[in-house]
C-alpha cells in the first residue's frame, strides 16, 4: 500500500463562500491522497460539501487556502500555461443528471468533441472523427450516433455520451458526481459496468461521489465520509462498511434500508447527535486508529474507541 | 389476509390510454388489484412502467390526455372508473384516498403558514372551525413528529428543511382523515437518515389512523422496510405480486429476478454487476406476448406469441410467466439470486 503512486492529493483545502457575516465555510481543512487506478469514493448527505470537494479539483470553485497536488504538481491558484492545459485534459468529469448537463441544441458529435476543439487536441479534422468514433464504440454507442441530438437518445444512454465526452480526452482521472443516480436499477447496473471496464482498460482513476452507499460500497476501494464539510472517517470500503467508528458513519450505514425485509424489520436505526462531541475543550483531529482507517476524534475519543475495539466488542 | 371482506379497492381490468400528438399510447395495459383494509402494499417498477399512472387514476389526477378506456375501480359504493367531473372526485379524493408526492418543495403553498394549509384541510374534510380546528392541527404537527407546534403553526415552508418539508406534507394528507394513503416515491429526494425517520413517521401514522397505504418506488431497500406486499410493474402490467417475503425470496418472474439480481448489495466486488439487456418496449406498438421476452434470456418461444396469464404459486401469490405452466421446462434462476434467496430463507427460519 505504501507504495503506491499516489495521482492526486488534497491538504488543508478550505472553500469558504461568501464574506464577513455571510461567510459560509463550505469545506474546512480536508485532506486526503488518492492512488492511481483505484476508485475513491466520497460519501455524505446533500450540503455536506462533497460537490465542492470535487469542483475544487476540477478548478470550478476556488479553493480559500490549502493546496490541490496532481501528481506532485500544484493545480489550484496560479499555474503555468501549458501545466494548466495538460491538467485541463487529464482531469475530466462525469455529471448526474444527462438530462440536464447535455447540449440539447448541439449535436453529439459536437457535444462529445468540444473539449477536443478547445484544447486543439487533433491534427486533422479525419483525427477528430476518429476519435469521436472511438469514444462512441468504447461506451457501447454506435458511431452513427454522433450525427443525432442528444433527446434522441434513453437517460442510460445520453449518460453513455456524457462518458464518451470525458473519454475523449484521454484522462487519467475522472470525477464521477453521482453518475447513476437518475438512472433507473436496471440501467445503472450497466453504466456501473461499463464505468469498471473503461477503468480497466483505460487505467483510469476515479472519484466517486455519491450520496447511496450500498453502490459505494459495491464500487469503491477507499471510501472518505464526509460531514459538515469534514472527513469524518476514511477507510478501505469494506473496513468502513464493516466496522465502522464514527457515529456518524456508523448512522449514515444504519439508515440504508436493505432489500431484505426480515432485516428491515428488526434493524434499529441509529441516530447521530452531533453535539456529543466535546470539541470546545479538546479539539478533534484526523488521526490514523488503524493502518489506513482514518477518523476525525479528540483524544479522549479515539482512547474510547480503542478500548471498545479492545473489548472485542463489534462497533 | 385474503378476505373478500375485507378489500377496500379493487382494480379490475383497467385499461388506460393516452393521447400523443395524434398517436395513442396504451399505458395500463389490463390491470387487476386488490387493496387490503389495513395492509402496506408497495409497487415497484421502473421509470415509464406506469406505477405512478396507475395511482393518479385512482385519484382522479390524471393528465389531460390520459382516458381510462376499459376497467373498473371499485371503491365502496363508487366505481371511480367512471367519475367524470371535478365534483365527483371531490368526495373521494382527499377525503377517502389522499396522496403524498415526491418533492415537498413544490408540493407547499409558499405564501401561506403551514399552519393554515394544514387547517384549510381540517375545515373542508372535518367539518371543524375556529378553535376546534386549530387545536386539531397542533395536534396533527405534533402527530408528525414537529416539536413546538405552536410556533412552527405561524411559519412559512421556507422556514422549513426539506425532511420537515415532507412531514408537513404528511400532515396535510393526514388532515383529510383518509383511509387510502397513497405515497409516491415519499424520499426520493430526501437524504437516507432523513428517509429512515419519514418511513419510521407513515409506519407510525399507518397504525394510528389505521390507514390503508401503498407506496411506490424503485428502491427495493424501502420496499423491505416498509411492505406487506409488492406487485411488481412492467411496461403498464403487473407481472408479479405476493407478500414481500415472497417476493424477495421466492420470485417467480425473469424481470423480477433481474431486478433483484442486478442491485448492487448483490454484486461481487470487482466483477460486474447483473444487468438487463435492452431497455423496455415502446407503448405507441401492441405489444404481443410477454412484454419482458425480448430482453428475456429465458424466454421461451410462446412468450413471443401469446400474453401469459396469472399463474399462482401459493394464495397470496401469483405471477405472470410462461415458466410457471406445467409444461414449461424447468429453469433456475441466476446463480447470485439462488444465493440471496438461500440467505433469506435461512433468516425466515430464524
Amino acid at each position: 500500500m505504501a507504495n503506491r503512486e499516489v495521482i492526486l492529493e488534497v491538504k488543508n483545502l478550505n472553500v469558504t463562500f461568501g464574506k464577513g457575516k455571510k461567510k459560509f465555510e463550505a469545506i474546512k481543512d480536508v485532506s486526503f491522497q488518492i492512488y492511481k487506478g483505484e476508485t475513491f469514493g466520497l460519501v455524505g448527505e446533500s450540503g455536506s460539501g462533497k460537490t465542492t470537494i470535487g469542483r475544487a479539483i476540477m478548478r470550478i470553485n476556488e479553493v480559500t487556502s490549502g493546496e490541490i497536488l496532481f501528481k506532485g504538481r500544484k493545480i489550484n491558484g496560479k499555474i503555468p500555461r501549458d501545466w494548466d492545459r495538460e491538467i485541463t485534459q487529464k482531469i475530466q468529469m462525469i455529471f448526474q443528471d444527462p438530462m440536464a448537463s447535455l447540449n440539447e441544441r448541439a449535436k453529439v458529435d459536437y457535444i462529445i468533441s468540444e473539449g477536443l476543439i478547445n484544447t486543439k487536441n487533433y491534427s486533422s479534422e479525419k483525427e477528430r472523427q476518429e476519435k469521436i468514433r472511438n469514444a462512441l464504440l468504447q461506451v457501447g454507442l454506435l458511431p452513427e450516433f454522433a450525427s443525432r441530438f442528444p433527446h434522441e437518445f434513453s437517460g442510460g444512454q445520453r449518460q453513455r455520451i456524457g462518458i464518451a465526452r470525458a473519454l475523449v480526452m484521454e484522462p487519467e482521472f475522472i470525477i464521477a458526481d453521482e453518475p447513476i443516480s437518475a438512472l433507473d436499477v436496471s440501467i445503472r447496473a450497466q453504466v456501473l459496468n461499463l464505468m469498471k471496464h473503461l477503468q480497466q482498460q483505460n487505467n483510469l482513476t476515479y472519484l466517486f461521489i455519491a450520496h447511496d452507499l450500498s453502490i459505494v460500497r459495491f464500487f469503491t476501494d477507499r471510501t472518505a465520509v464526509i460531514y459538515k464539510g469534514n472527513i469524518v472517517e476514511l477507510a478501505e470500503t469494506e473496513k468502513l462498511f464493516s466496522n465502522p467508528i464514527h457515529p456518524y458513519t456508523r448512522a449514515l450505514i444504519s439508515a440504508v434500508p436493505e432489500p431484505n425485509p426480515y432485516k428491515e424489520r428488526s434493524k434499529k436505526v441509529e441516530i447521530y447527535d452531533p453535539t456529543q462531541h466535546n470539541y470546545e475543550t479538546m479539539p478533534p483531529s484526523f488521526i490514523e486508529i488503524e493502518k489506513g482507517h482514518f477518523v476525525l476524534a479528540n483524544e479522549e475519543e479515539i482512547a474510547r474507541y480503542r478500548e471498545t475495539r479492545r473489548m472485542g466488542v463489534s462497533m | 389476509m385474503v378476505d373478500e371482506k375485507n378489500k377496500i379497492l379493487s382494480i379490475e381490468n383497467l385499461v388506460i390510454k393516452f393521447t400523443l400528438r395524434g398517436r395513442e399510447l396504451t399505458a395500463i395495459r389490463d390491470i387487476s388489484l386488490d387493496l387490503y383494509k389495513g395492509e402496506s402494499l408497495a409497487i415497484v417498477g421502473e421509470s415509464g412502467s406506469g406505477k405512478s399512472v396507475l395511482m393518479k387514476s385512482i385519484i382522479g389526477l390524471l393528465d389531460k390526455n390520459g382516458y381510462i378506456d376499459q376497467g373498473k375501480i371499485l371503491y365502496e359504493d363508487y366505481d371511480l372508473a367512471q367519475f367524470k367531473t371535478e365534483n365527483d372526485w371531490l368526495k373521494i379524493r382527499g377525503k377517502e384516498i389522499a396522496m403524498v408526492t415526491q418533492d415537498p418543495m413544490t408540493s407547499l403553498n409558499p405564501l401561506k403558514t403551514i399552519g393554515k394549509q394544514i387547517e384549510e384541510a381540517v375545515i373542508l374534510h372535518q367539518g371543524l372551525k375556529g378553535k376546534s380546528a386549530y387545536e386539531k392541527v397542533l395536534q396533527i404537527i405534533r402527530d408528525v413528529g414537529i416539536k413546538d407546534a405552536e410556533r412552527r403553526y405561524k411559519q412559512y415552508p421556507h422556514e422549513f428543511s426539506g425532511g420537515m418539508r415532507q412531514r408537513i406534507v404528511i400532515a396535510i394528507a393526514i388532515a383529510c382523515n383518509p383511509k387510502i394513503l397513497i405515497c409516491d416515491e415519499p424520499t426520493t429526494a430526501l437524504d437516507v437518515t432523513i428517509q429512515a425517520q419519514i418511513l419510521q413517521l407513515l409506519k407510525n401514522l399507518q397504525e394510528k389512523y389505521h390507514l390503508t397505504t401503498i407506496y411506490i418506488t424503485h428502491d427495493l431497500g424501502v420496499v423491505a422496510k416498509v411492505a406487506d406486499r409488492v406487485a411488481v410493474m412492467y411496461a403498464g402490467d403487473i407481472i408479479e405480486f405476493g407478500k414481500t417475503d415472497e417476493i424477495f425470496f421466492n420470485a417467480k418472474h425473469p424481470y423480477t429476478w433481474a431486478l433483484i439480481s442486478s442491485l448492487p448489495q448483490l454484486g461481487e466486488k470487482g466483477k460486474e454487476l447483473y444487468s438487463i439487456k435492452g431497455t423496455p418496449p415502446n407503448l405507441f406498438n401492441e405489444i404481443k406476448g410477454d412484454a419482458f421476452a425480448p430482453r428475456n434470456p429465458y424466454a421461451l418461444k410462446i412468450d413471443f406469441v401469446e400474453r401469459p396469464p396469472y399463474f399462482k404459486v401459493s394464495d397470496t401469490h401469483y405471477a405472470k410467466t410462461w415458466l410457471l405452466h406445467p409444461n414449461a421446462p424447468k429453469v433456475e434462476p441466476p446463480e447470485v439470486l439462488k444465493k440471496f434467496f438461500e440467505e433469506g430463507r435461512q433468516y425466515a427460519n430464524g
